[in-house]
């Protein structure tokens, strides 16, 4: 059953359809162009200009700009914190929804993913009618003192929220996967709560967390639109790192904006080399197993 | 520890799990719950257990109710179908999980894991991990460890159901061997009659929620108390006829009855168990069935024939390799067929 006019023969992949060179090497040329141009290219581009004033005014421009470094400050902070509370979160509510039934569970499994469906903007909006001084808990917070909108908890808040699926989405299959009879075994034999997670269930999901991890706090310091509402723009005072690159872009100062561009680059692509590390060592381990049970 | 369970009801949605289940379990007994899928077996180990919780009714463990302690409370070693091994831990440490969740000092875990690895003759693997033992091996790991906490109650889950034959039959006199050494009141559920038989000093028949009968092997077997307990444990012929003065008249020949001497003659499904049947070439008088063979299957210490009589009732004949050798039975050969001993249950006793 193979389609008219194309032979088919056996190759290292396996079967290989046999089609003429050059419709291959305009696939292959057209796969890399696209991934040439609309991402190595603009990625070097970066780089670059970042460094177009050289190594000195790189350093210039990420240290010795007072209102830059406070961008990295923040974002350095916000992310992880917004990263630590939807670990949490994630870990419960992916315990909730695998371990047990109640009504309303796909329900909540649903609403998990609101916060990828929703526009980050939206999102902004939503935290300003919430907390912000003509919405509905903004005059009550400010009576006791607490900003939220024009202020880092605002940042926190809207980081946290558009970020918030990533953890949980990870463990739910990988929880579903594994089962809770482990867990059950563990109980059976006297494991409290805590001992039971300590000792069992995260050190099943462990590979799962850190993946779910290094997920959520890739897209929590590269955030702008959820951001860029909530935080006024105040310089030196809200303004992130990537608030910053597009600050810096509309006061004409390109080396300025391209080496903070960079340093979020930079970021981003050891997380990426973390993922695929990890993605790695993981398959390393299942092709072990694999050799063990079989043998 | 005895067990008594009383009026246990379970349901799971509109399914009824367990309908007023109420059984005793001596202490030091080794009891086998049996049963088709949904009898309802596992959920009332489970409930034993723990690991449920029963809608209605009490379970007590040595004349105190537990039914309000948790699974880590009641002190019960588990063992899972699928041994539910801890994967990122080793034997040894599998077997000591309930010692260290407990802070048992350390010489004390290392001296109780090798003794009980040395029970379980898998002494020198205490640092493999369960990915590379096998079937029989994993199930021997599950065992120590749950006999490592000195549990008051035993309960196994369909244990040896996921193992090929051979080692399940090893396993099978491996319990059975292990119980009389350590007399923990053990508890084990199956679907497989045999092994039920072969393991257990009590067995209860259930179905459908239901109790259908508790008792020893040979009572259970010997005196069944309904058709299905009847049919469950080993084949049965069933026939409809009339039951009359110490007669039971099925398919044109008369059984003796003794057991219903009314002149009133009243409809009766008769069962008979296919050892129970002889097999002629001669008509024995008035209690032999005309039949014809339609298929021999002389494979085992048992040959299993196949006949239909003459109304078109089958019939199922077991003979011995001996009474086969004699009588040389071949497909479309007419014969007699006797039955021995039959068992009526009337109609109003039950429902099939």
């Amino acid at each position: 059953m193979h389609p008219s006019g194309v032979r088919t023969k056996k190759s290292a992949g396996g079967l290989v359809a046999d089609e003429p060179l050059w419709l291959r090497v305009l696939l292959i040329g057209a796969a890399y162009a696209v991934i040439g141009l609309l991402i190595l290219v603009p990625v070097a581009y970066v780089f670059v200009q970042a460094f177009a004033e050289g190594w000195q005014g790189y350093v210039k421009n990420l240290w010795h700009d007072p209102d830059t470094r406070h961008s990295i400050f923040l974002t350095l902070t916000v992310a992880p914190l917004a990263v630590l509370l939807n670990t949490v979160f994630g870990l419960a509510a992916a315990w909730t929804i695998t371990r047990f039934k109640f009504p309303g569970r796909t329900l909540l499994v649903t609403l998990l993913d609101v916060p990828f469906a929703i526009s980050p903007v939206v999102v902004g909006l939503m935290f300003v009618l919430l907390f912000g001084m003509q919405g509905y808990l903004g005059p009550s917070l400010r009576q006791m003192g607490i900003k939220v909108i024009f202020a880092w908890p605002g940042l926190l808040l809207a980081t946290t929220f558009v970020t918030l699926p990533f953890v949980a989405r990870e463990l739910i299959p990988l929880m579903e996967s594994l089962g809770s009879e482990e867990e059950v075994a563990a109980v059976s034999l006297g494991a409290s709560p805590w001992q039971l997670f300590w000792r069992i269930t995260l050190p099943n999901i462990k590979w799962g967390l850190v993946y779910g991890i290094i997920q959520c706090h890739a897209r929590a310091i590269g955030e702008f639109g959820a951001v860029y509402v909530v935080s006024g723009r105040i310089a030196g005072e809200t303004d992130t790192m990537p608030l910053r690159v597009e600050k810096l872009f509309q006061e004409y100062n390109n080396p300025g904006s391209f080496a903070v561009a960079s340093l979020l680059t930079l970021m981003a692509l050891v997380t990426l080399a973390g993922k695929y590390m990890l993605e790695r060592y993981i398959a390393q381990q299942m092709a072990a197993t694999r050799e063990n049970t079989e043998s | 520890m005895s067990i008594s369970i009383r009026n246990v009801s379970k349901r799971f949605g509109a399914f009824t799990a367990l309908n007023n289940v109420s059984l005793e379990v001596g202490s030091g007994s080794l009891l086998a719950l049996l049963g088709p899928s949904g009898s309802g077996k596992t959920t009332l180990l489970r409930i034993i257990a723990g690991l449920e919780q029963a809608d209605t009714g009490s379970i007590h463990v040595q004349d105190s109710d537990v039914s309000q302690l948790s699974a880590r409370e009641r002190e019960v070693g588990f063992v899972f179908q699928h041994y539910a091994l801890f994967k990122h831990m080793s034997v040894f440490e599998n077997v000591a999980f309930g010692m260290r969740v407990r802070h048992t000092p350390n010489d004390e875990v290392q001296s109780r894991v090798n003794e009980l690895l040395h029970l379980v003759r898998l002494e020198g693997l205490g640092s493999r991990y369960p990915s590379e033992l096998s079937g029989g091996q994993r199930q021997r790991v599950a065992l120590a460890r749950a006999l490592a906490v000195k549990p008051r109650l035993l309960l196994l889950d369909e244990p040896f159901g996921a193992l090929d034959a051979k080692v399940r039959q090893e396993l099978r006199t491996w319990l059975r061997r292990l119980h009389e050494e350590m007399h923990v009141t053990t508890v084990f559920v199956t679907h497989d009659q045999e092994e039920a038989f072969e393991v257990a000093d009590q067995v209860v028949v259930m179905r459908q929620g239901n109790i259908e009968q508790a008792g020893s092997p040979q009572d259970v077997f010997d005196h069944p108390a309904t058709p299905f307990v009847m049919d469950f444990l080993g084949h049965v012929n069933v026939f409809h006829g009339r039951l009359e003065a110490g007669q039971m008249h099925l398919g044109g020949i008369a059984v003796e009855y003794p057991e219903y001497q009314q002149a009133e003659s009243r409809d009766a499904t008769a069962y008979v168990r296919p050892h129970e049947v002889e097999l002629h070439r001669t008509p024995q008088g008035d209690t032999s069935l005309s039949v014809r063979v339609v298929h021999v299957n002389p494979a085992g210490p048992v040959i299993r024939v196949r006949l239909l009589s003459a109304a078109g009732a089958a019939l199922n004949v077991d003979l011995s390799p001996g009474q086969y050798g004699e009588l040389k039975v071949r497909p479309g050969e007419d014969l007699y067929a006797t039955p021995k001993r039959v068992r009526v249950f009337l109609p109003d006793d039950y429902s099939i």
